[in-house]
């Protein structure tokens, strides 16, 4: 299967207002694993670490569309599905050569709930 | 205070030493200064015969110009020859009279041209006769070019490397060439009387005339060269002669120091000769050996950093395996150790000359110690591979000289690739993104994989990849210690990594990671071997951790390029039923499947399923999965066999779904497909299958392993013919048990049968040789009791939002339908 890097739209992109969107329970995301959320418009991949740690990023791999929320992660890097291209989960930044993942601040609130920040 | 570091020599060897010192912060430490008897930084010796031929300019050979020395902060004295040491007041006296202390000196003078002794080649007043040359230097070539220009004639004095190099150089100007070498055979160094003469017959058919026991006695012609003469009174007319005899260490300036001086400078493990004193390269003598090509000489280069700088004290070069590929006036050699048998040496020789290809080995005890190929050097990767690592060869000995489908032969020479060449085709990776990632610093095969993708797909094209990453750091690529370990982020091999598991009880992948991997740190690359291999050893007892699986794993079908799934239902054997086809052509309705497809395996694929829907398409399929995506058991093929076929002398049907109902999902290093034949017609193609059984006159089975049609064509070897379907379960059983605890993650059959050889494994698994047998059989046994069939999942997710979209804002499938 050769990658040809597909022509993919970003998805139904409504307004993007800025500020705290929140994206229910922690919980939800099993540890280690990550789960995807549709954020105003902008697809977002949360991340929980077997340490509790979060990392949201873009949702879709910039090499060939790959759904990122279905990698594997690390203490450090998340692996795309599709053909294993590397991302720093705190950075978004490729370790193999590919564009970088948009990285978003995320917190879980007093009441354990997800609080993504999306930009202006 | 910096100490004053002098460096005499600024050639290959000297130059890379400076190179490694700084690489170490050398520059902290030490105020160099580098002397060279040429006006030139440092060139690459090798391509000489390119530039002489005309092939290469000579601002490509260079490896250090002059900027390289001012920008990294080193004094170079560019054609200043030294003339004397003075160990007592550690000083290097040089012929421009100057005076340069010293607190550590080494000695890279290199080596110098042999020159038999032959009346007339030299002047007494101006050295060379004027139509004499020899072949080290720059200024030798530049000198030759010209001279060659107005002359028709040359006679070149040696039919070693140098010798052919420099006739096969001259021939490009339109010069006639006579080679006269004076031993029995060419290259007499590297290659035994045949190969010699099959190597002779390829120059003569480019034209170079050669005269073999011929010793050159005088230079005729004052002025202008006339001709030489042959001892034995024999002359020969020429207009211009090259002499090319061979080279000898240049140690007169150590050996006027005082240095302790055989037939290189003596030097230790430190390459130390004396107290501050080092020497490095072709005029260095290590335990006896003086080496001549470029991988020895990278090697004490880096010792010799470690040492001088500190970076590792204990650093000891312990010598090198020497291993060479080259191509001689337009003929490929390759040579390795030894060139000729000795004692009782096993001696394999294979030789066709009118092809001018010959192909030699010298095996003592079971080892590769030497090995020679002209002509064709297609297999010289495996060979220096087999001599370097000092491996069991193949029992065949012919598969040392032909690759016989068992490793995907390199063909291909590195050096003759184009840059954008494509060496990986299922990553799109060329020789120029290869090459670039080892002058970035990836200097093992699997640092640049790494970095490239290279090799990371059907992993055909590793062979290549190690060859040109070999060639690209000039054959001094090093073995990566993580290259056997099971998985990378363990720094154990798989023997140690189980025992560890076994004896601290570590059964979760985090409980892995926490107790073997350095500081506990996880690894998102080895998660899915470990989770394999833990499954594995405590079929009862194993912790799943769903992040250890991969998105495969996790929702039990093949992810597509879109995000969406495949799904490929169960049938055993490749069997299947009116009613089965209805429901599935009904899901694939309901659910708006793409594609409906036969697969290689005999079963049917829905492709294009969204992952929200995967739990309803099985609940309405109402079959158990067919395990088309992970590492494991795949499918049992087969054939109508005896109770349909003519021909069938087996019922290799029920066999087939026997060995899939015991075996369905097993884990294992890498997948395992099978297939059951009624006849030796072999219609379900068990010959190439990772467990192959094939139905025999007489009510008897015979069993293949290890055979492949993938990425890899590689035909089973028989394992055994037993006389019953529960005979061919239990053994079927017992290799697969066998494979899953010894092959190294992804290591296919193909490739693990012949890595063990069928020997060992008969021995083990046919004739219990090991006493495993019986424990083998039940370590399957408890697998296949613990197998639950993974759709059941459907009804009682295992996580939360196990099923849940991954791309929420797009309408999938984007695959096409079709």
């Amino acid at each position: 299967m050769t990658a040809q890097p597909a022509t993919r739209p970003e998805g139904r992109t409504g307004a993007r207002p800025a500020g705290a969107h929140r994206l229910g329970p922690a919980a939800a995301i099993p540890p280690g694993e990550g789960r995807a959320y549709a954020v105003a418009g902008t697809q977002v991949a949360v991340f929980r670490l077997r340490d509790g740690r979060l990392h949201a990023l873009g949702a879709v791999c910039p090499h060939a569309g790959g759904p990122l929320a279905d990698g594997q992660i690390d203490g450090g890097v998340l692996v795309c599905p599709l053909h294993q291209h590397v991302f720093e989960l705190a950075t978004g930044c490729s370790r193999t050569g590919q564009p970088p993942v948009p990285v978003y601040p995320v917190t879980v609130d007093g009441t354990g709930e997800l609080v993504v920040e999306m930009p202006a | 205070m910096r100490q004053r570091l002098v460096v005499v020599g600024n050639g290959m060897a000297g130059a890379r030493t400076v190179e490694e010192i700084l690489r170490r912060g050398g520059a902290e430490q030490f105020e160099t200064t580098v002397f060279g008897a040429e006006p030139y930084g440092n060139y690459n010796r090798i391509l000489l015969s390119g530039v002489l031929a005309g092939a290469e300019d000579e601002a490509g050979i260079f490896l250090n110009g002059l900027p390289w020395y001012a920008e990294n902060g080193v004094t170079l004295r560019a054609g200043i020859r030294v003339t004397s040491i003075d160990r007592a007041a550690r000083q290097v006296r040089a012929a421009d009279g100057s005076a340069t202390g010293y607190d550590k000196l080494i000695i890279a003078t290199g080596s110098r041209p042999f020159v038999p002794d032959i009346a007339g080649a030299r002047e007494p007043r101006r050295g060379f006769h004027q139509g004499v040359f020899c072949f080290r230097t720059i200024d030798d070539t530049r000198r030759m070019v010209r001279y060659a220009r107005d002359h028709e004639h040359v006679a070149v004095v040696g039919g070693g490397l140098l010798g052919l190099e420099a006739a096969r150089g001259l021939q490009a100007h339109g010069l006639r060439v006579t080679v006269l070498h004076a031993a029995g055979h060419l290259m007499n160094q590297q290659l035994d009387a045949q190969a010699g003469g099959i190597l002779r017959r390829s120059v003569e058919q480019l034209g170079i005339a050669v005269e073999l026991n011929a010793r050159t006695a005088a230079i005729l012609g004052t002025d202008a060269v006339t001709g030489v003469r042959l001892t034995g009174g024999r002359d020969l007319p020429c207009d211009m002669v090259v002499i090319a005899a061979g080279v000898r260490p240049d140690v007169e300036l150590a050996a006027a120091s005082g240095l302790p001086v055989g037939c290189g400078v003596l030097v230790d493990d430190q390459l130390r000769a004396a107290a501050d004193v080092y020497a490095v390269g072709e005029c260095a003598e290590h335990r006896g050996r003086v080496y001549g090509v470029v991988a020895p000489l990278w090697e004490q280069a880096r010792v010799l950093a470690d040492h001088i700088t500190g970076a590792d004290p204990a650093a000891a070069y312990t010598g090198s395996r020497v291993a060479t590929k080259l191509k001689v006036a337009g003929v490929d050699v390759s040579s390795m150790g030894v060139v000729a048998p000795a004692g009782d040496d096993e001696f394999v020789v294979y030789a066709e000359p009118g092809r001018g290809v010959y192909k030699s080995a010298v095996i003592r005890a079971g080892r590769l110690v030497g090995a020679t190929l002209v002509g064709d050097v297609t297999r010289s990767a495996f060979l220096v591979q087999a001599f370097d690592r000092d491996v069991p060869l193949p029992a065949d000995r012919i598969d040392l000289f032909f690759d016989r489908g068992d490793g995907g032969g390199a063909a291909l020479d590195p050096a003759q690739l184009a840059d954008d060449a494509q060496i990986c085709n299922c990553n799109g990776v060329s020789k120029g993104t290869l090459a670039q990632a080892v002058g970035d610093g990836a200097n093992t095969v699997t640092a640049v994989m790494e970095r490239t993708r290279a090799g990371k797909g059907c992993g055909s094209c590793k062979s290549l990849v190690g060859e040109i990453v070999g060639w690209a750091a000039g054959g001094a690529a090093t073995v990566d210690p993580s290259d056997s370990w099971y998985v990378p982020g363990i720094p154990l091999a798989k023997p140690e990594l189980m025992a560890a598991i076994r004896e601290r009880r570590l059964t979760s992948v985090s409980a892995v990671f926490a107790a073997l991997a350095p500081d506990g740190a996880e690894d998102a690359k080895s998660k899915m071997g470990l989770a394999s291999l833990l499954r594995m050893m405590w079929p009862n007892d194993y912790v799943d951790e769903r992040d250890a699986r991969f998105i495969n794993d996790r929702v039990h079908a093949n992810i597509q390029r879109d995000g969406t799934f495949s799904v490929v239902p169960q049938l055993k054997g490749g069997c299947t039923t009116p009613a089965e086809l209805r429901r599935i052509a009904d899901v694939a309705e309901k659910y708006q499947v793409p594609l409906v497809k036969l697969t290689g395996g005999q079963r049917i694929d829905l492709l294009g399923v969204r992952k929200e829907d995967l739990p309803g398409v099985w609940a309405d399929l109402g079959l158990p999965s067919g395990h088309a995506y992970a590492k494991s058991f795949r499918t049992v093929k087969t054939c109508v066999g005896a109770d349909f076929c003519r021909y069938g002398v087996g019922d290799s049907t029920a066999l087939g779904i026997a060995i899939e109902s015991r075996f369905q999902g097993l884990e294992g290093p890498a997948k395992m497909k099978l297939a059951v034949s009624g006849c030796p017609r072999n219609c379900a193609e068990s010959y190439v299958k990772d467990v192959g059984v094939v139905a025999v006159d007489g009510g008897r089975w015979e069993i293949y392993v290890g055979g492949a049609a993938g990425a890899h064509v590689r035909q089973g070897d028989l394992l055994a013919t037993v006389d019953s379907p529960d005979a061919v379960l239990t053994l079927t059983g017992r290799f697969l048990q066998f494979y899953r605890e010894n092959a190294n993650w992804l290591e296919r059959t193909y490739a693990f049968v012949p890595r063990l050889g069928i020997e060992r494994l008969r021995a083990v698994l046919v004739d219990d040789s090991d006493g495993m047998a019986a424990r083998l059989d039940a370590a399957v046994a408890e697998s296949v009791a613990a197998y639950r069939d993974p759709w059941l999942e459907g009804g009682r997710p295992a996580t939360d939002g196990q099923f849940r979209p991954s791309l929420p804002l797009i309408d999938l499938p984007l695959v096409p339908a079709r």
